[in-house]
């Protein structure tokens, strides 16, 4: 059981002259709209309530307006809520005085920033120094921490650059260092790489992944992008109005949106790019063993009409495939299954997420064999599935999937 | 019934009493600003007399080359070298003292006060309209105080020549420190920096470029106020400047008026020089 790092509990952030005053009416039940016609008040977070694990990357994701970045920053009090807890490490940090306060922040938790919230008028390395410095760290000590920091984002020869002279994916890596310079127990990070180009995005989010795999810290991470969330979150919320819509892993929230809403923020989702190759691929009830032959392998294609099947040896490993024009040709020659093979056939690995295999199946005259870890074939995709198959919501609801390969070669290309 | 009805409400009186009433119940305190004045000026004009005149003429050079380039540092040496040629060496001396002096002391004011009015809505919406006073009172107003308090000399010149020349370093201290980028607080805010770290070592040097450019402008101004204070008993160009209006002496009164201008151009580029040097890593995104 994983231990729980953050727990948010109905936390509210009401902005105007008099929020405290305001607060009740939440309790009451009455709708943000409401409260801004009756009072004037904006509510930024409608009583949220969230547990954040420990060691997990847990996303926060909405529109703009939909309050996560006023979310975001309660959890290190830059906006203080006005009601609710908020329990780091099972201490309410809503109640800190400001020394605690201020060790807190020191301490446990930094925060990287959209637009970077770089100082200017320091160097590289005195950005990232910057919270070792606050804290009397010594001067050796610090530049030594900012020195394995900035090597660890890849910046190193950077060290007495200023930051309007390194590009925006190079500056927030800057951000990054100087975030876990201090090295913290949780990492808020609030749009970090919307300001990026789409390129250098994914880039930083391979990156952020890796370093979250090297030093296992709590992130919690905001974004407005769905494929963003999907691809780096563990676990994802979902914020509309100020409001928690749904909490959940990416999967969870994929096959049981909790309202129309949320059905309509995934609706433009890349599901290449969530779906593995195991949630597409068809366990074959038809295999040849090697050792069959060439009249079985012809019969068991008639039997199930395919045109073509895969051949495999007694641990269930991929020898190849046969398709019916090469096994009638080789009855007809006295060939034997082996000689007929093609061996041709491209694999998959199970977990591989269906947009790295679209090139394969692109190059592919076959379908694609998904093997699992041991080599063993687990089934097959049809291109068609890769290419296709993905628009429709359930891959059993295409027409492909019942007429699959059918008939002759060519009308499967026909249906693609 | 065209005439104004026969109100009477003498201001100015109150005023008077007022100043009458400062002068001998803060006699204490204007002794002591009395006496760091003089020193600052004192000390100021003796360093600049000390100098050889050659080694002060290289020092411009050597400023103007090192802020623009060598060709400005040729030209500002020249402009000194002809203020001298115009028999104002010592004058010039004494304004650049006054005129430090009353600089130096408007950034130990302003400053601070900039900074307070950044912090506290409050002290700012009290302090804007005195500015605005400052700024736009006639200038010959301040003096008769200047006399009443300090007496005729450098020190009410320096008192005249502070209010004129404060407004521009507060308001743009402030404006500086407002203006420093909320996502760039926030980001000090985060590392759980104390109010003090984050006026040190973020807000002031984030601020920095904007200041420098009131300090620009409030050099300037000090300078404008060279030739008005003489009539307090400035000595320097600008008492120059007022001999030759009595005595309608043209060529007197042109030298002087050329001289000031002289040190206006170099004290222009030297602190705009300045501002560019901070302003370098700090291009707004």
């Amino acid at each position: 059981m994983v231990k729980s790092k953050m727990r948010i509990e109905h936390v509210s952030k009401i902005f105007g002259p008099k929020p405290k005053t305001i607060a009740p009416m939440i309790k009451e039940g009455k709708s943000k709209d409401e409260i801004l016609a009756e009072t004037g008040h904006t509510v930024g977070v409608y009583d949220a309530s969230m547990e954040i694990k420990e060691g997990e990357v847990f996303v926060i994701m909405g529109l703009s307006g939909s309050g996560k970045s006023t979310l975001i920053r309660c959890f290190n009090l830059l906006n203080k809520p006005t009601a609710g807890a908020i329990y780091v490490d099972d201490e309410n940090i809503v109640d800190y005085d400001s020394s605690q306060l201020k060790k807190f922040r020191q301490d446990k938790i930094a925060m990287v920033f959209q637009h970077f919230g770089l100082f200017n008028h320091r160097t590289i390395l005195g950005n990232v120094e910057y919270g070792l410095e606050i804290k009397d760290v010594t001067k050796e000590e610090r530049q030594k921490i900012a020195q394995e920091n900035i090597e660890l984002v890849g910046l190193k020869g950077y060290e007495d650059k200023y930051p309007d002279e390194l590009s925006g994916g190079m500056q927030q890596r800057v951000g990054l260092a100087r975030a876990l310079a201090n090295d913290p127990d949780i990492l808020l990070m609030d749009e970090p790489f919307s300001a990026l180009d789409p390129l250098i995005r994914r880039d930083m989010q391979l990156e952020l992944l890796d370093i979250q795999n090297r030093l296992q810290k709590t992130i919690v991470f905001i974004t407005h992008d769905v494929n963003e969330a999907f691809k780096i979150g563990d676990r994802v919320a979902v914020m509309k109005d100020g409001k928690v819509v749904q909490v959940g892993t990416p999967e969870e929230i994929l096959e049981a949106p909790a309202n129309d809403y949320i059905s309509e923020f995934i609706k433009d989702i890349d599901r290449s790019k969530i779906i593995q190759a195991e949630n597409v691929m068809i366990k074959p009830n038809a295999l040849v063993s090697l050792k069959d032959g060439l009249n079985v392998a012809i019969k068991e294609m008639e039997d199930n009409g395919i045109s073509s099947v895969f051949v495999v040896d007694r641990g269930r490993h991929l020898k190849g495939i046969v398709t019916i024009d090469a096994a009638i040709e080789g009855i007809k020659m006295k060939k034997t299954l082996k000689d007929v093979l093609t061996t041709d056939v491209i694999t998959v690995r199970k977990e591989e997420y269906v947009n790295d295999i679209i090139a394969k199946a692109l190059e592919s005259k076959f379908p694609l064999a998904v093997t699992n870890e041991e080599n063993k074939l687990e089934g097959f995709i049809l291109r068609v599935h890769v290419l296709s198959g993905l628009v429709a919501d359930e891959i059993e609801g295409s027409r492909e999937y019942h007429g699959y390969y059918q008939g002759s070669e060519n009308k499967t290309e026909e249906i693609e | 019934m065209r005439s104004f009805p026969d109100i009477e409400f003498n201001l100015g009186d109150y005023v008077e009493t007022l100043v009458n009433f400062l002068d001998n119940a803060l006699e204490g305190l204007f002794d002591l600003i009395f006496f760091i004045s003089s020193r600052t000026i004192n000390g100021i004009e003796d360093v600049l007399n000390f100098l050889p005149w050659w080694l002060f003429i290289i020092f411009i050079i050597l400023l103007g080359w090192y802020f623009r380039s060598i060709w400005s540092g040729l030209l500002y040496g020249s402009f000194i070298f002809l203020i001298g040629a115009f028999g104002l060496w010592d004058e010039m001396m004494m304004t650049i003292s006054i005129v430090l002096s009353a600089v130096l002391i408007c950034l130990i004011l302003g400053i601070p006060l900039g900074v307070w009015m950044a912090f506290s809505k409050g002290f700012s919406t009290v302090m804007r309209p005195i500015l605005d006073a400052m700024q736009t009172m006639p200038s010959f107003v301040y003096l008769i105080p200047a006399i009443f308090f300090f007496g005729l000399g450098n020190v009410s010149a320096i008192f005249a020549t502070l209010i004129y020349a404060l407004p521009p370093v507060i308001r743009l201290t402030e404006l500086a420190i407002r203006g420093v980028d909320p996502e760039v607080i926030e980001s000090a805010q985060s590392f759980g920096s104390s109010r003090w770290q984050m006026l040190k070592k973020v807000q002031l040097p984030q601020a920095l470029p904007t200041i420098m450019a009131g300090v620009n402008q409030t050099t300037m101004m000090a300078l404008a106020m060279v030739v008005i204070a003489s009539m307090v008993g400035a000595q320097g160009l600008g008492e120059q400047v007022l001999i030759s209006i009595n005595r309608i002496d043209i060529a007197l009164g042109f030298e002087a008026g050329i001289s000031i201008v002289f040190l206006a151009i170099i004290i222009d580029r030297v602190t705009n020089g300045v501002a560019d040097r901070f302003q370098k890593h700090r291009r707004a995104k």
